[in-house]
């Protein structure tokens, strides 16, 4: 028995040395498992599109093996200057950046196009994480005001884009730190209410008319069922009419026959959906919820302030990602362009992703240095 | 309590800070997972019959499929009425690739024409995706072969069949069968109205005019329904359910097409109608008006200048003759003679001097016979006989205006006959009541002596001649003329063999007209009779010789008014204002077959007995072909020419009293 039990402790240090935490790479293989069936039913079950797909998940996965190589406690070192660069790249998008589907998001750098907001997915909580790590925890109302500062920066650069999606990650990313290093329930009720009472500046002055319309279509679909309101009202008819069970896999009608929007990218959980029904969302969303788990288990198991708060930003940023699509493909948000994380078809973000599982890992296999 | 700057971090109460906050966070986690399962929950289970349906209605379409028009045969299985498949080039442009180029390439090679393509892809812009577009309706045979050689060249288009109605004796036939056309906005109105619009989702023609308007509802069909699952775009990705349509009835009439051409023949030159009906049953044998017209014109859309063409033709094609009033002169004697005897009036030895002139006591105004110096002592049998009109105006006298039209329009005058067509118009009997409505000016007893000649405001048509007549040698049994002869409904049996149900139509007899004295029926036919078979009657000529028995009356209906006096010379008289030929006939005498009655308008010389009589004779010898049916009548010849009567009278509608 206690043989037995070495064994185990032996190949816990195999993955241990690899950098691997092993229960978050099999909830994250296992989504984008899945997330390769829905994509070739989403897609026009064209193998082509899977291949895509699949190149580009092992691109990000091998990304993620590579961060998770590099000693958590070392961003530290990079996290001022990264920012600062990732500040001005941003500037520099706005200023002569690439305009593609309307927004301005991209900077040629002549051998690549380069998105600097997914930088800023990975450097605003690890810079938060560190200014506020510095001092001790609970932290403190300057630190805090300070800290507010250094999120505004880039999520305000990245709307300005417009990008509402991206800026929401982010600036979701540093108010999970900011809430994790112990912000006063005063200071989060006086927030909250802030917050509130700047809705309508923001509704009168500083939303575009588009973002306007989709709030609008977003509180009565039906009002524009062909125009604005399309999308949604087809997202709800295929989830709703996949039932308890689903239509099953290639079966789902709104997908197969073209009425929904954007299958294969935002809208794929309304596919999963109706042909897997209530039992395959069940199953997804607690493939979700472990995953969740197991981040948060690893931050609240990190051995230093900083990778803690990194941990626990990078996990909960990743379930905002999961709610706030499911929540916009349901119909209880209204549309922001996120992808469904480790399923939807995509590049970009999902390298981003990985990366911050990367982090995770590496905050998780680190634990033995740098005490 | 202050926050107090500690220099040496507490790492556990951080650790057990940071737990406390990762599980209310956790716990945060948890209840919005919660609200996204329970949302989904509510779609997915609650409402989950609501999204069904609405997800099947977007995927699932009904699309019409058009029932095939019921055929129309003669009565001896003759296709009067048939349907032709059309071709058509159609294009669904999302198909094509460049689409300009392909365009242009195939109207090259099948020869279209600039407009035609100016005019497709003005229609491509505006069509709904994936619907095909018409580049060139009825393509030639030749158009099609050569596409068929070329078409996998194309993809995206192709030829597109439909059925069209078809008339192979076109003009031959187009009074009496009408056409189909076009459905158009006044239709779709009446569709609407008539709750029928659903049935004709598919159709693309109706019928506009005669038989194939009164018999819309039996042609047509039901329509079937073809329940396919589309995509977004509604292109069809496959079938799932489809339910024929039902195929109209076919309808044999009781027309005889032969008879029919024999009709046109006997007419042609001529402008008038000629109706031939079997007593016994109302059936229309032949009903033909001339000149006619081509109903297959319309079938495809008469172009505006062939439209205007027909329109504005002198000769008035579009007009169905055979159910036009036209003055029924002298034919109308016959049931004159019959209300004379009715209203005791006269008796069949009843006899006047005709001196060859008629006046009304105390007034100026002569009414003249035909014959200038007047047939001397006439009964009633030679009255009808010899058409005299000093007879018929002593009678008419007698009788007085209100017994006449109220005896005439117990025999259909002035009133539908019933026949299965629409375009029926009800002519005129003229009576005090009426003039009063129409003129608002009393009754003058010089029209009541035109009336008796079958002048004044009195029109007849033909169709309601042969109806009357048909009710006359009935004895009173009246009939419903009409077309449809049975219906014959096509489907198939329960071992899939097609297989066919003949319906013949049941007409309901109307009342009769019973006569207090039944011999007057007798009289007044045998005259009839004698003035076709006596020699040197006035309707003797034109059936000499023929093997049947015939019988019947000529008239010559002046058109227009001629002064006291004045003599009409039809050489001198403007063509349009000459007098119209009118002839009724009936044959066999004993048990009658077939009546007939003839109209021609404006003839150059002669009467009815010289230019109708001759189409009489023409139909009845078709009719009755090689059978022989003796004469039960003594035919000899008489010492005296036969004149063709005609009826110079004064204009009836001039007020004597005045």
């Amino acid at each position: 028995m206690r043989g037995s039990g070495q064994e185990q402790q032996q190949i816990r240090n195999i993955w241990q040395k690899l950098h691997i935490d092993l229960p978050l790479l099999l909830g994250i293989l296992s989504l984008m498992a899945l997330g390769l069936f829905i994509v070739y039913s989403a897609g026009g079950q064209s193998m082509a599109i899977v291949y895509r797909q699949a190149i580009r998940l092992v691109v990000a996965i091998v990304v993620m093996l590579v961060i998770a190589q590099i000693p958590p406690l070392s961003y530290r070192k990079w996290a001022v200057p990264v920012f600062v660069l990732g500040l001005l790249m941003l500037v520099a998008v706005l200023l002569f950046g690439h305009v593609g589907k309307g927004a301005q998001r991209w900077l040629d750098l002549g051998f690549m196009k380069f998105q600097p907001s997914e930088i800023m997915k990975l450097i605003v909580p690890i810079m938060i994480a560190w200014f506020i790590s510095q001092n001790n925890l609970p932290v403190k109302i300057s630190t805090i005001v300070l800290a507010f500062i250094l999120v505004l920066m880039p999520t305000l650069l990245i709307a300005k884009q417009p990008d509402l999606g991206t800026s929401l990650l982010i600036a979701s990313s540093g108010v999970f730190v900011i809430f994790l290093a112990g912000a006063s329930w005063k200071l989060i009720a006086v927030c909250v209410g802030l917050g509130s009472a700047f809705a309508p500046v923001l509704w009168m002055f500083l939303m575009k008319d588009y973002q306007r319309q989709r709030v609008m279509t977003f509180l009565n679909p039906e009002q524009d069922p062909l125009g604005s309101g399309y999308h949604i009202i087809q997202s709800k008819i295929a989830i709703g009419s996949g039932g308890v069970d689903g239509k099953g896999w290639l079966q789902g009608t709104q997908s197969q026959l073209e009425f929904l929007p954007e299958r294969h990218t935002d809208f794929i959980f309304a596919v999963f959906s109706e042909e897997f029904g209530l039992i395959g969302v069940g199953v997804l969303l607690s493939v979700y919820l472990f995953i969740v788990m197991r981040g948060l288990w690893i931050a609240v198991n990190a051995q230093h302030a900083f990778t803690k708060l990194l941990a626990g930003s990078i996990t909960l940023t990743f379930f905002v990602y999961v709610f706030v699509n499911i929540g916009m493909v349901s119909g209880i948000l209204p549309v922001v362009g996120l992808p469904l994380p480790l399923v939807s078809y995509g590049g970009t973000s999902m390298v981003t992703l990985l990366a911050g599982f990367g982090m995770l890992m590496a905050i998780s296999t680190h634990r033995r240095f740098h005490i | 309590m202050a926050p107090r700057r500690i220099v040496i971090r507490n790492h556990s109460a951080e650790a057990n800070l940071f737990a406390r906050r990762t599980f209310i966070a956790f716990v945060g986690v948890l209840l919005l997972l919660l609200i996204l399962f329970s949302n989904i929950y509510s779609l997915q289970v609650d409402s989950f019959e609501k999204y069904q349906t609405r997800s099947n209605s977007n995927r699932i379409k009904l699309l019409p499929v058009a029932p095939n028009r019921g055929l129309i045969y003669d009565r001896n299985g003759v296709i009067l009425a048939d349907n032709k498949p059309v071709y058509s080039l159609a294009v669904i442009p999302e198909e094509v690739d460049n689409l300009k180029a392909n365009i242009e390439k195939i109207s090259k090679l099948l020869d279209i024409s600039a407009d035609r393509q100016v005019k497709f892809f003005k229609a491509a812009k505006r069509k709904r995706r994936f619907k095909q577009i018409e580049l060139q309706p009825r393509l030639s045979e030749q158009q099609v072969a050569l596409f068929s050689v070329n078409q996998h060249k194309f993809p995206g288009i192709f030829v597109d069949a439909r059925l069209k109605r078809y008339y192979p004796f076109s003009e031959l036939t187009t009074h009496n069968l009408g056409y189909v056309a076009r459905i158009n906005r006044k239709d779709v109105k009446k569709l609407e109205q008539q709750g029928k619009s659903e049935n004709y989702a598919a159709t693309h023609g109706i019928g506009k005019l005669g038989i194939e308007k009164y018999y819309e509802e039996i042609l047509h069909g039901t329509i079937g329904h073809q329940e396919v699952e589309i995509n977004n775009q509604g292109r069809i990705i496959r079938t799932l359910n489809y339910t024929p349509p039902i195929q109209g009835k076919d309808l044999t009439l009781t027309l005889d097409i032969e008879l029919q051409m024999i009709a046109k023949r006997a007419l042609s030159g001529k402008r008038g109608a000629v109706v031939a009906m079997n007593p016994r049953t109302g059936g229309i044998l032949a009903m033909y008006s001339n000149p006619s017209y081509d109903g297959n014109l319309f079938v495809h859309g008469i172009s505006s200048k062939n439209y205007n063409k027909l329109l504005q033709s002198k000769d008035l094609p579009l007009i169905n003759r055979s159910v036009q009033g036209y003055p029924p002169a002298s034919t109308v004697k016959p049931f004159l003679a019959l209300t004379g005897l009715e209203e005791q009036v006269i008796t069949p030895s009843t006899k006047i001097w005709d001196p060859g002139w008629y006046q009304l006591e105390g007034l100026p105004n002569k009414y003249r016979d035909w014959k200038k110096w007047g047939h001397g002592w006439v009964d009633l049998t030679k009255a009808i006989e010899q058409s005299c009109n000093i007879y018929f105006f002593k009678l008419a006298f007698k009788l007085g205006i209100t017994k006449i039209s109220t005896m005439m329009e117990r025999f259909g005058f002035g009133d539908y006959t019933g026949i299965d067509i629409h375009e029926e118009s009800r002519a005129i009997m003229p009576s005090v009541a009426w003039k009063r409505e129409r003129y608002n000016q009393p009754w003058y007893t010089g029209e009541t002596l035109s009336v008796g000649i079958g002048q004044s405001y009195w029109t007849v048509t033909p169709l309601q001649l042969t109806q009357a007549l048909t009710t006359l040698v009935n004895h009173g049994v009246r009939k419903v003329p009409h077309f449809l002869k049975a219906t014959k409904k096509q489907g198939t049996d329960e071992d899939g063999n097609s297989q066919s149900t003949l319906e013949e139509v049941i007409y309901e007899e109307q009342a009769p007209l019973i006569l207090k004295q039944k011999k007057h029926w007798e009289l007044v036919l045998e005259a009839m009779h004698s003035t076709v078979q006596k020699f040197g009657a006035t309707a003797y000529t034109p059936f000499k010789g023929a093997k049947y028995d015939a019988s019947g009356k000529t008239g010559s209906a002046q058109v227009a008014r001629i002064k006291q006096d004045e003599k009409y010379d039809a050489k001198t008289t403007q063509e349009n204002k000459r007098d119209n030929a009118m002839f009724i006939a009936f044959a066999p005498f004993n048990n009658p077959e077939i009546v007939v009655a003839v109209a021609i308008e404006n003839v150059a010389k002669g009467g009815g007995g010289t230019n109708a009589g001759p189409v009489a004779r023409q139909i009845m010898d078709q009719y009755f072909g090689n059978r022989v049916i003796t004469s039960s009548i003594d035919n000899s010849p008489g010492k005296f020419k036969t004149k063709t009567p005609q009826q110079h009278i004064h204009p009836s509608h001039i007020q004597e009293s005045d």
